[in-house]
This record gives structure tokens, sequence and C-alpha cells, in this order.
């Protein structure tokens, strides 16, 4: 282990955290009180549905909400230190040099112009301060870490010469090549076959087994979670759902979106006519409904869901916003949910 | 055309044959580099030598590693890239011939792996949903189009207000709902999908994908599909095939595939779909580099990486060919047609019942 200022708390701490978007019709909240820590080395994933706050908080996270979105309460620790507040300059020289960012969207992060070389080279040399020719060293060997086949040939390509998930690898290893304390990856595997995932997945298990690098990993892919993640958050409607151990969440979920998100994973061992999903969709930001704002899909509702609004409470595995779990609610959460 | 290997078909019940297809890049560096440094030009295959056919209202799936050719093939097959060799034929005419008929071009869309660089972020959803619906003149009035559009949203999960909208204003996977919904506006015959739910989360993605099974139970859809997720391929597909280097290396049935991979590389790739079972089984990566497409390996372009690997693989390039004793697969392995490869198993093998997986 390199011999880094020891850290006690926890890399990242996002307490309470509020998103708003400003729109002609009006405030939407697209993100309403999200909490969760990080701790040095390890990995929290973040599942949930499309559109539910996970791009939303990683891009809070590293400052880059795009206007009119901003953050409307709440706070952002990186090692303690508030971020969320920081000048637009002082933010940014964090972000490069101690925060990662892999994006969902590999083509907006890699410029089109520059040759992919060139943009690792640029990015290590601001941050690592590094000879021209090391630089070139070490990006050919980012490339060949990411599993670029014939590196060295290809460092001088540009980034629309690479395929889909080549380019997705570039941005991996744009993310990392700073040696960042925290990664904050949305979705860096999705357009990888299993194997190069496979690779992936161990190159950033390593990087927080052995620097201490704490991870956000936004990801749809369960078995990613299953393999990576340390503790699982699933978000709904802007909210955590549900957060706790991976394994607790994905085999014996609480809350009964994750039971319901859990249930959708298509098998691989045999083909079926209908797959399973969750009835109904997630309400637009601007028609979530009061209460649980999963209560007009949840097959579990009852009165107290259509009025009051629950947060995470203690599942005995998990924390779940469910009131199933209030021992002071007059239902109570049925046997197939308690026990998984 | 490609007649031959299982029984044959009247022409009319294939509605997509590709025949030998081929598309190389010029890779090469600019001139000046070149000379300095004393190199000729260097072409990449992305595409070498394939063929396919997919009867009307079935599903044939390419999977692979990534940069294998999968979105080139596609990209071929809608007629955006010419081919550098080979030929397309839709619903029996030549693809040149369809594309210059927008009554042909209307029966077939595209849903594009990167869905944020397929919309166009000056136009609304509204606009961008309902432009084919325009362009082929297939719904008219302004109030009737936008009822149609309102039934598109609907369909992949979104409400009718996000017409309105812009698309930076959705998230990731919305975004390719629009797009879901875009290339379905024109009521097209044949959709290539490459990768349409791997933005998704698992429960859209089951919307998805029984929303694209009903259309073609009920009005006969064919799909070329693309998907490194080997469960969501294994619930879509009536064919698979596995792309190597720009070449099919196994097409077979989707459940012989799965009950009986023969090349070396699918069987590899079963090996490597993650645990979602968290039973501690290490994930097997598929071993060896992965060779250039730029420079492939001689012979059998595996053969760096092959278990059953023999002399004769890195001479000889294996051909396609139905194995021993197994109908309705091609393979393109010198150990299957010698017969030394070890006997099929299953994928995955029984620890692995109920995974989900991810991908190849
Ligand atoms: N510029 C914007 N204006 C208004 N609403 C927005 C804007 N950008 C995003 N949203 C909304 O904010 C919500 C959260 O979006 P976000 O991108 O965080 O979702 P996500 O959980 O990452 O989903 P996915 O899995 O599909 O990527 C979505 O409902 C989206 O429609
Ligand atoms: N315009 C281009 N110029 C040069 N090379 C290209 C071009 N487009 C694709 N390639 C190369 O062709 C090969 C195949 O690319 P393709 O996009 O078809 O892969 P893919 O199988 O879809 O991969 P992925 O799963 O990563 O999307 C890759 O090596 C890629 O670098
Ligand atoms: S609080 Fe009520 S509606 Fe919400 S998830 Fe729990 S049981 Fe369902
Ligand atoms: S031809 Fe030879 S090298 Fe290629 S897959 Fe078969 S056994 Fe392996
Ligand atoms: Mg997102
Ligand atoms: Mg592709």
């Amino acid at each position: 282990m390199p011999a880094a200022a020891p850290i006690t708390g926890p890399v990242l701490s996002v307490r309470d955290l509020r998103v708003q978007f400003p729109t002609r019709r009006g405030v939407l909240t697209a993100l309403d009180g999200v909490s969760f820590d990080i701790a040095p080395g390890e990995v929290l994933g973040v599942v949930g549905e499309s559109g539910a706050g996970k791009s939303m908080t990683g891009a809070a996270i590293i400052g880059l909400l795009e206007p009119p979105g901003r953050i409307a309460g709440g706070e952002i620790r990186l090692q303690g230190e508030r971020i969320d507040t920081l000048p637009q300059d002082r933010l940014r020289r964090i972000r490069g040099r101690q925060i990662g960012a892999i994006f969902q969207d590999p083509l907006t992060t890699l410029n089109p112009l520059y040759t992919v070389g060139r943009q690792l080279i640029e990015t290590m040399q601001a941050h690592l301060g590094l000879s021209d020719r090391e630089a070139r060293q070490r990006a050919i060997g980012w490339l060949e870490m990411v599993g670029i086949p014939a590196a060295a040939q290809r460092v001088d390509s540009y980034p629309h010469e690479f395929s889909g998930g080549m380019r997705q690898r570039v941005v991996i290893s744009l993310a990392l090549c700073a040696e960042p304390i925290l990664v904050v990856a949305d979705e860096p595997t999705t357009a990888l076959d299993v194997s190069i995932q496979a690779q992936i997945i161990a190159l950033l298990k390593r990087l927080a087994r052995e620097k201490g690098t704490a991870m956000m990993l936004v990801t749809h892919d369960m078995g990613v979670i299953a393999e990576t993640a340390d503790r699982v958050a699933v978000m709904y409607a802007g909210r955590v759902a549900e957060i706790g151990p991976v394994r607790a969440v994905v085999k014996a979920p609480k809350h009964p979106y994750s039971a319901g998100l859990m249930a959708s994973i298509p098998p691989l061992d045999r083909k079926v006519a209908h797959l399973s999903g969750i009835e109904g969709a997630m309400p637009r930001l601007s028609a979530i409904p009061p209460g649980c704002a999963f209560n007009p899909r949840c097959p579990h509702v009852f009165d107290r869901c259509r009025h009051e609004r629950p947060e995470l409470i203690e599942t005995g595995s998990t924390r779940a916003a469910c009131w199933l779990y209030d021992p002071a609610s007059e239902k109570q959460a049925p046997e197939l949910l308690r026990h998984g | 055309m490609a007649e031959g290997r299982e029984a044959p078909r009247p022409a009319a019940t294939v509605m997509l044959a590709v025949e030998d297809l081929a598309r190389h890049f010029d890779v090469s560096r600019p001139l000046l580099q070149r000379l300095l440094a004393g190199e000729g030009r260097r072409s990449l295959k992305a595409v070498d030598g394939v063929s396919f056919e997919i009867p009307r209202g079935t599903t044939l799936s390419l999977v692979g590693e990534s940069g294998c050719g999968k979105s080139t093939v596609a990209r071929l097959v809608v007629g955006l890239y010419p081919p550098s060799r080979g030929g397309i034929r839709f619903d029996g005419l030549p693809l040149e011939q369809a594309r210059a008929d927008a009554a042909q071009r209307r029966r077939m869309q595209m849903i594009f792996q990167d869905p944020y660089a397929s919309l166009n972020p000056r136009w609304r959803v509204l606009d961008i949903i309902a432009e084919p619906i325009r362009a082929f003149g297939l719904v008219s009035g302004a109030a009737a189009q936008r009822a149609r559009v309102a039934e598109l949203l609907t369909q992949v999960g979104l409400s009718p207000l996000d017409g309105e909208k812009f698309p930076h204003e959705f998230s990731g996977g919305q975004r390719q709902r629009i797009s879901i919904a875009r290339a379905l506006s024109s009521h097209p015959e044949f959709l290539v999908c490459d990768e349409p739910t791997s933005a998704l989360d698992v429960s859209v993605q089951a919307q998805i994908l029984n929303l694209m099974k009903d259309l073609q139970a009920r009005l006969g859809l064919t799909y070329l599909f693309i998907s490194h997720n080997l469960a969501v391929v294994r619930q879509v597909s009536d064919q698979i095939g596995v792309m190597y280097l720009g070449r099919l290396v196994e097409l077979a049935e989707a459940e012989t595939l799965f009950t009986a991979p023969r090349h070396p590389y699918t069987r590899a790739l079963m090996e490597a779909i993650p645990d979602l079972e968290m039973t501690g089984r290490q994930r097997i990566p598929v071993g060896g580099e992965v060779p250039s497409p730029i420079d492939p390996p001689p012979g059998c372009p595996f053969h760096p990486r092959c278990p059953l690997v023999a002399d004769r693989c890195r001479r000889e390039m294996p051909l396609l060919l139905p194995p021993r004793s197994q109908v309705g697969t091609v393979v393109a392995c010198h150990a299957v047609e010698e017969g030394r490869d070890p006997p099929p198993a299953p994928a995955g093998g029984d620890q692995r019942i109920g995974t989900t997986a991810t991908a190849l």
C-alpha cells in the first residue's frame, strides 16, 4: 500500500442531496434527499429505474450538473472537505486530480479532434507532471491494461476509428490515469463483452484494494454488481429506496421495488415466453405522487403509503424506504419479503 | 444467393440475405508519417466474408467480443456503409435498389448502439419520433400524428407529455427508449437493433423485450439483434451468429448454441459470463491477447488463444461447416471438423441456474 495520508472517515459522504431543475412549468426536483457514504477501498453499486437519478447523483458529485440543474440542498464531502460549495476553478482541479469520472456517454468525454493517445498524455501531464516519453509509454500501458489490442499501434488513432466498446475503454483509462482517490463510474462496462468486462472489473477491484480508491459504480448489470460491489444502493424517483450489503440487496431485497427489479433479471438458463417486469412506469418528475413514490405500482401498497413518505428504515439486513418495515405501521412485510 | 446448408426455402420467406459480406477500413497513418516510418497503407478488415439469412418473422442475433464487427454488419445491412465486397438482399431485392425506393426504405429501421449520437439535440422528442411518419407520409394531420407519437411513447414506457421535451432533458435509458419509439414509428418490418436495451434497467428492459416479441408475434417483424448480454440474446433469438475478428465462427439455432456450443471461442465466451449467484465462482476470461484486426493471425484467427490449437490451425483458415451429427449448426473449426473437440456441454453448467448475465 502506498503511504497516503491515513484516511479515517469515508472518502465520499453525501448528505440529503437535493437537485432541482427550474423549468417553464415550475421547479422539478430530480434528487430528493439522497444520502450515502463510500469508505476507502469500497465499491458502492448504484442501480435502479432508468431516469431515477443515478447519473444526476454522479454529476452532482463531480460538479458537472448541466444547467439549469443545480444543487438545492444537502452537502457533498470529499475526505471531509465540502466540495459542493467550492468555486468552479478549485472544483475543476479536484475533479481532475482526485475524482476520476467515467461517463455513460463515451462520445461526449472524448475529444473527436485529438488522438486517444494525446488525450491520455495531456491528462497525465496535467496532473502527474511526466515527461513526454514517460507519458506516452504510460498511455500505451493504460490502453493495454484496458485490453486494447496492438495498443502501441492504435495509440495514435482517433476516437471514431474505434468500436463502441473500445471507446468506452479509452474513457475508462482516461478516468483512472491520474490516479484519483474517488472514481465515479456511470455504466462503465455496458458496451463491453463479458471477457473485456471481466478484465475491467478486475482492474477496478484491484485499484480499490491496492490503492484504497473509493468507487461509485452505476450500472444496470446485476452480474457486475454481484461481482464488484461491496454495498448497493437502489434508486427510485430521485431517492434511495434501499441500501445495504450486496448479497442482501441482490438475493433478498426488502423494498418491493428492489424485489421487482431483481425479479426482472432475464434468466440465462432458459427461454421464457414472457419476461417478468414491474407493471407501469416510473412517475414523471412533475407528477411524483404524495407518500411513497412507488405506491401506484406497489403490490403491497396500503393506506399509509399514499399519505406519508417513508424514510430509510432498518430491515435487519438492509435499510429500506418502505412503511412495511416500520413496527408502527398497520401492515407488516409479508414473509416473502422478510426472508427473501 | 446462399442456398444450401439448411433445407431450401422459397426465396420470399427470407427477409434479409447476406452473402460473403466484407467491409475494410483504411487506417493508414497520414502520408508524411508513413513515408518517414517507411510503412505502407494499412487496412482493417472490420467484416470479412460474413454470410447469413434471416427468415421473415424471426430474429438473428450477433454476439462476440467488442470490436469484432457487429455494428459494422448492422451499418452495412441498412446501407450506411457501402460493402467492400459481397451482397445484401432485402426481401429479395439487392440492397441498393431497396434503399433507392422510399416505400422499401420505410420497411427497415435501425436502433443505434449510441442513443446520444443518434438523436438531433435541437428537435423536440415529438418531432424526432414523428420525422419518419412525416417523411414517409404515413399519417396525415397534426392531431393524428400527435396521437401516433403519444401511442409510441406509451409503448416504450414514457409519457405522451414527454413529447414536448428535448433529448438532453432525459436520462440515458429514456433516450434509448426515444430512439426505439422513433424506429418503430414508420411501422418497419425489419429492425436492426444494436444494443437496444443495454442502457435500460432490467425492468424497463423486460418491457421493451416483451414489446419487441409481441410485435413480432402480431405483425411478423424480422430482427437483426446485437447484444453483449447473453441472457437477453437467449430470450429473443431464433438463430445466433458468433463473430470473431470480422468473421462468423459459429451459426446455430439459439437453443442449440446454449445447450451445445461447439466452437472453442463460443465455449470460452460462455465461461466468461458473470456469476449473479455469488457462488464465488471465478469468471474465466477468454485467455490470451485479443488479436489486432489490422494484423490478424494467419490460419484460424482464434489460434493464438485456442486450447485445441494444432499445426493445421496455424496455416489453414477453417471454413464454416456443419459438424458431424449436429444439424442446423455451422462451425468454423478444424478440431470440430476432425471430431477431436470435447463433447458439447450446455453453457455454464448447473451451478449457474437463474443467473442473469451480461454479456458476451
Ligand atoms: N436538463 C434536464 N431538465 C429536466 N429534467 C432532466 C434534465 N436532465 C435529466 N432530467 C431528468 O432527471 C431524471 C434523472 O436523470 P438521470 O440521468 O440521473 O437518470 P438515471 O438514473 O441515470 O437513468 P438511466 O439509467 O436511464 O441513465 C430523469 O427523470 C430525467 O428525465
Ligand atoms: N470508421 C472506421 N474507421 C476505421 N476503423 C473502424 C471504423 N469503424 C469501425 N472500425 C473498426 O472496425 C472494427 C469493428 O468495429 P465495430 O464497431 O463493428 O465493432 P463491434 O463488434 O460493434 O464492437 P462493440 O461491441 O465494441 O460495439 C473495430 O476494430 C473498429 O476499430
Ligand atoms: S411504502 Fe408502501 S407503497 Fe411504498 S414500497 Fe413500501 S409498501 Fe409499497
Ligand atoms: S481451428 Fe484450430 S485454432 Fe481455430 S478454433 Fe478450431 S481448434 Fe482452435
Ligand atoms: Mg444514467
Ligand atoms: Mg458495436
